[in-house]
């Protein structure tokens, strides 16, 4: 009946073993009369640890237990059986789907279903965090994210009629890019011919137009990776293996406000979100380039006022152990005092040019870079 | 004729049709609405004091007609013991003639002006008399009398006279004609009769409004009062008027025995001692005190030590009849908790302070203020809310303490709330004559803020009893539903066997629940049905206990049962894990709306893992041995012999 052994690879049977542990947990409590209950680490910044081997923020020790006691947490438990169920008949008809598939098949599920996708998507994560495999395991992927990329690199994509593809993201694409295809594992995406000095990651999409459009790629020799926002997991796992296997230097280049800085963290340290997996996606070497508050004064930047949830994000990374450094803390508090923040594009106040042919110059000369 | 005289003469011309005309607004006549509601007013508590004088259940009937040029027919309708013909004149036509106004008893009227006043204000606006007619025993005629004032003599003056034929044994009926405006809302006839319907259960009243409507307000209770008793006047509630009047009326002829005869709680010895205070002396003639002599002894009065009153002259309504009044106005209320205090007194007059809190949260709106129902000697006060000490003990309290909307912690709170205040006393202290308001004395103050207080206890537990009680009703079947999902599924995944459940069930409801259900038919009583679920991970041995009400027989304990104080009790060896026992009994001689809820009271069980009752706080009443039970007959004997 359920476990079809014959059709399972190996890989897979283990990481149905893992998720059938849940299940046995579940079961056993209940045969025993006790409170169904699973325990899992607290995932929020408060149990978030610095991991010496490698360089990331890790999840620390602290647990917490989700029970039936609570209406919440028995809810939580019944999709939890239910979401093992849709995972091991993916597995074992060798299909896989995406985050928003499963959310939309949930809706059958009756009781266990989701009233959003960020519930079903954050219990996939649980998982991942509980049994120690990654939801590419549990045939779950992400939708497209599109983050991009252009520079003088060489790809090999696998396609998806198994054939290989070869491109370069500097001639072979447009001014959009090489968009980052969802897995960038060896098997996936392999790297042929590599020549930049750096690479530079970018907050947002007109920055990295404008970077494209004075051909700032080939002037000085870099790679530009548009990060979108809050970047993918594939995005910072791309970057983590061009700076990591590739030796390229990283910079990171956002607006000068506390969410940028978040981005920054989770490039650099690892999000709280995925801190079960930082090793796998966090690039400690990666450097914030700016805009920092100090620039802001310093090239005279026109500026918006802080809001109030602003200076609550700031004051929140204040006691973020990510940020715990006297660079970080000086640079927040100078913000919080200076009331503003500015945008990368405020930088266009002196002109077009003026970020590929003096900023970022200077900026990456202070670094050493050039 | 000197001038002097002449205009002695006129002044009294001027004194009783004028008299009428500036003291309108204490009269309570000072707009046509107002006029109306006033009119209506005097009349039935007129008939209500009278029915319960004369011992029968009131049956009111109020019909409104209207005229022309805004004048309207008032007709007060009553099953009373009548007035005797030779009176009728007296009482309806002058002005300060009535028979409660030389009694000390709690009595809706006080003064002597109401009826009188109304003829008067319908004879002034419409210039047409006053019809009356009144029978006062099957034996005796009907008569019917037009009245007629005359202004100038304050004396009345009967116009027509006629015997007729009238379908009642007894009773009075009135017919006035006047200028009037007849409207619905807070302040209107219709709701004078409906609050009066609340604090007088016994009375069936009936209206019939200008366009035909007629509303019914139903009798709830079958029970007259109880009889007030009429007590002679306290010296520390006297004024000095009244003592000289006293003084010169009365047939002792030494002051010693004036005071022990005509005043309560004063014997010889108090007797001579006010005499001693006021050094006057014992044997004087009362009838010849002068008005300083009269002041001594006021003032001795207020030094000498005076025992109380007596207070049991007084008749409040009772917990149950006002229970019972307030569910068959606002029906299906959540809950209705009552509180009588026991009586007080204030500078020589008794009172006594009763309230209650209705609660409904479908019907009433929960952002609006509460309504205040106030009432004195059972009649309701619908003028003057602000300048009544009901609202200012109201306003004082911090009703957020209560979980009730109060900005600033002061005033009027909102909520789906209606709280009913009832001074009782044989003097009620109204702000003026017109009845309206009630004076902000310091003693009658505290012992209303301490009733509505208990009040507010009463209802914030049980609000809070049931709204723990709802969280885990929907907690149960929301988990009812999930777990054995959750087992079913996870059975699957692993291909095993659906596991019991049940106990986890237990362990996460953590709880022993208490469910009690009442049932009433008619003819047979309330059957009330306590079932008991333990949602607990152990078993539970305990007592269970029911509070019986005050009244009423119980019957048929299922199973048997014991009793402790105003208890029933039932030992329960063990109730398992997941398992529901009942016990049940049958309360026989109540009204539907008298049990409402059963207070049900846990021992044994930790206070935290009880829902749907209290934990018994160990006993402050004395074990009573278990009644005997009652055995019908031989019966079950001689069937035990048979098999
Ligand atoms: N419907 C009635 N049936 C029998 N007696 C009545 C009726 N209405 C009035 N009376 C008698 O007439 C008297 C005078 O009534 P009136 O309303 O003028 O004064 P009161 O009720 O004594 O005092 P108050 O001025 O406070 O109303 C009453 O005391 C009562 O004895
Ligand atoms: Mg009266």
């Amino acid at each position: 009946m359920s476990t079809n052994g014959a059709r399972l690879e190996d890989a897979d049977r283990e990481t149905l073993e893992a998720l059938y542990e849940l299940a046995h947990k579940i079961y056993d409590d209940l045969e025993d009369g006790d409170v169904p209950e699973l325990n899992l680490p607290v995932r929020s910044k408060s149990n978030i640890e610095f991991d010496e081997e490698h360089g990331v923020w890790k999840y620390g020790d602290s647990q917490s237990t989700r029970s039936a006691k609570k209406t919440d947490g028995a809810k939580m438990l019944l999709r939890t059986t239910y979401m093992i169920d849709f995972i091991r008949e993916m597995l074992e008809t060798d299909k896989s789907s995406t985050l928003r598939e499963m959310y939309y098949i949930s809706e059958g599920w009756d009781l266990a279903k989701f009233s959003d996708q960020s519930e079903s998507d954050k219990l996939a994560e649980d998982l991942e965090v509980i049994t120690e495999y990654l939801r590419e395991d549990f045939q779950l992927r992400p939708e497209e994210d599109g983050a991009r990329i252009l520079g003088d690199v060489t790809v090999e994509e696998e396609t998806r009629t198994g054939d290989t593809r070869v491109i370069n993201c500097q001639d072979d694409v447009g001014d959009a890019g090489y968009s980052v295809p969802y897995s960038v594992e060896e098997d996936k995406l392999r790297f042929v011919d590599i020549d930049a000095d750096f690479i530079l990651a970018i907050e947002t999409g007109g920055m990295f137009d404008r970077l494209v459009e004075n051909g700032f790629d080939e002037s000085h020799n870099a790679l530009l990776l548009h990060l979108k926002g809050q970047p993918a997991r594939s995005t910072r796992r791309l970057l983590k293996r061009l700076n990591e296997e590739y030796g390229l230097p990283t910079f990171v280049f956002t607006d000068a406000d506390p969410w940028s800085y978040r981005i920054y963290a989770s490039v650099a340290y690892g999000a709280i979100k995925t801190a079960h997996i930082s090793e796998y996606l966090a690039t400690p070497a990666a450097q914030y380039l700016g805009v920092t508050p100090s620039d802001i004064v310093n090239y005279d930047l026109p500026t918006d006022d802080l809001s109030e949830q602003d200076e609550r994000a700031l004051n929140s990374e204040l006691s973020d152990p990510r940020f715990d450094d006297d660079q970080w803390r000086g640079e927040i508090e100078f913000q919080l005092e200076l009331g503003k923040k500015s945008e990368q594009q405020a930088l266009a106040k002196y002109g077009l040019d003026f970020v590929t042919d003096t900023y970022l110059p200077e900026k990456l000369s202070e670094m050493g870079v050039i | 004729m000197s001038i002097a005289n002449e205009l002695a003469d006129k002044q009294r011309d001027i004194a009783v049709s004028e008299f009428f005309e500036r003291n309108k607004h204490i009269l309570g006549f000072d707009n046509t609405t107002r006029a109306l509601i006033t009119s209506v007013k005097e009349g039935v508590d007129n008939a209500l004091d009278a029915c319960e004088e004369g011992n029968v259940l009131p049956d009111i009937r109020v019909e409104i007609h209207e005229g022309d040029d805004d004048e309207y027919t008032l007709v007060i309708e009553d099953n009373g013991p009548g007035v005797v013909k030779r009176q009728v004149p007296k009482v309806f036509g002058r002005l300060l003639y009535g028979s409660q106004f030389h009694r000390i008893r709690q009595s809706r009227g006080q003064q002597g002006i109401g009826i009188s006043a109304v003829v008067m204000y319908g004879q002034l606006t419409s210039g047409q008399p006053a019809t009356i007619c009144t029978r006062v025993g099957p034996d005796h005629p009907a008569y019917e009398l037009d009245l007629r004032l005359d202004t100038k003599e304050n004396e009345p003056e009967v116009v027509d006279e006629e015997i007729v034929d009238w379908d009642k044994d007894s009773g009075t009926r009135l017919e006035i004609t006047m200028e009037a405006r007849y409207v619905r809302g807070a302040q209107s006839v219709y709701e004078y009769l409906r609050t009066t319907s609340i604090v007088n259960p016994h009375a069936e009243l009936t209206l019939v409004e200008p366009d035909g409507t007629t509303t019914k307000f139903p009798r709830s209770s079958e029970q007259l009062p109880p009889e007030t008793v009429e007590i002679k006047p306290h010296p520390l509630g006297i004024e000095l008027g009244q003592l000289q009047e006293m003084a010169k009326n009365t047939e002792a002829r030494k002051i010693t025995s004036f005071l022990q005869n005509d005043f309560c709680r004063v014997g010889l010895q108090t007797a001579r001692k006010i005499c001693d205070k006021a050094g006057i002396g014992e044997d004087r003639k009362p009838s010849y005190l002068k008005t300083d002599d009269c002041k001594a002894l006021m003032s001795a009065f207020e030094e000498v030590r005076i025992v109380s009153p007596p207070t049991d002259c007084l008749s409040p309504i009772g917990e149950t009849l006002i229970r019972r009044g307030l569910r068959t106005e606002f029906e299906d209320a959540d809950l209705v908790a009552t509180e009588t205090r026991s009586a007080e007194v204030y500078g020589g007059h008794p009172f006594q302070i009763e309230a209650a809190i209705v609660h409904n949260s479908d019907k009433l709106p929960d952002d609006e203020q509460v309504e205040i129902l106030r009432h004195a000697n059972r009649v309701p006060l619908l003028y003057q809310r602000g300048g009544c000490v009901s609202t200012k003990a109201i306003e004082d309290i911090d009703w957020r303490r209560y979980d009730l909307d109060q900005r600033g912690g002061q005033g009027i709170p909102h909520g789906s709330c209606a709280i009913l205040v009832h001074v009782a006393s044989t003097n009620v202290p109204f702000t003026s004559e017109s009845k309206d308001a009630v004076a902000d004395i310091p003693e009658i103050r505290k012992e209303i803020e301490l009733a509505v207080r208990e009040c507010a206890r009463e209802m914030r537990s049980q609000i809070r009893k049931g709204k723990k009680m709802k969280r885990l009703r929907q907690k149960e079947d929301i988990i009812r539903k999930i777990v054995p999902a959750m087992a079913e599924k996870s059975a699957q995944i692993l291909d095993k066997d659906v596991p019991d459940y049940e106990k986890a069930i237990a362990r996460i409801m953590n709880a022993v629940m208490v469910t009690p259900t009442i049932e009433y038919e008619q003819g047979v009583g309330h059957d009330i049905t306590i079932e008991v679920r333990n949602y607990t991970s152990h078993g539970k041995r305990m007592q269970v206990m029911a509070e019986l009400p005050a009244e009423g027989d119980v019957e048929d304990p299922e199973p048997d049962a014991g009793y402790r104080g105003n208890m029933i009790v039932w030992d329960e060896d063990k109730i398992d894990t997941g398992e529901a026992r009942e016990f049940s009994y049958r309360v026989r001689g109540l009204a539907e709306a008298d049990i409402q809820n059963v207070d049900i009271f846990l021992d044994g069980i930790d206070a935290t893992l009880i829902a749907g009752a209290e934990a018994w706080e160990g006993s402050e009443i004395e074990e009573t041995a278990p009644e005997p039970q009652e055995i019908d007959d031989g019966d079950e004997v001689t069937q035990e012999v048979q098999v």
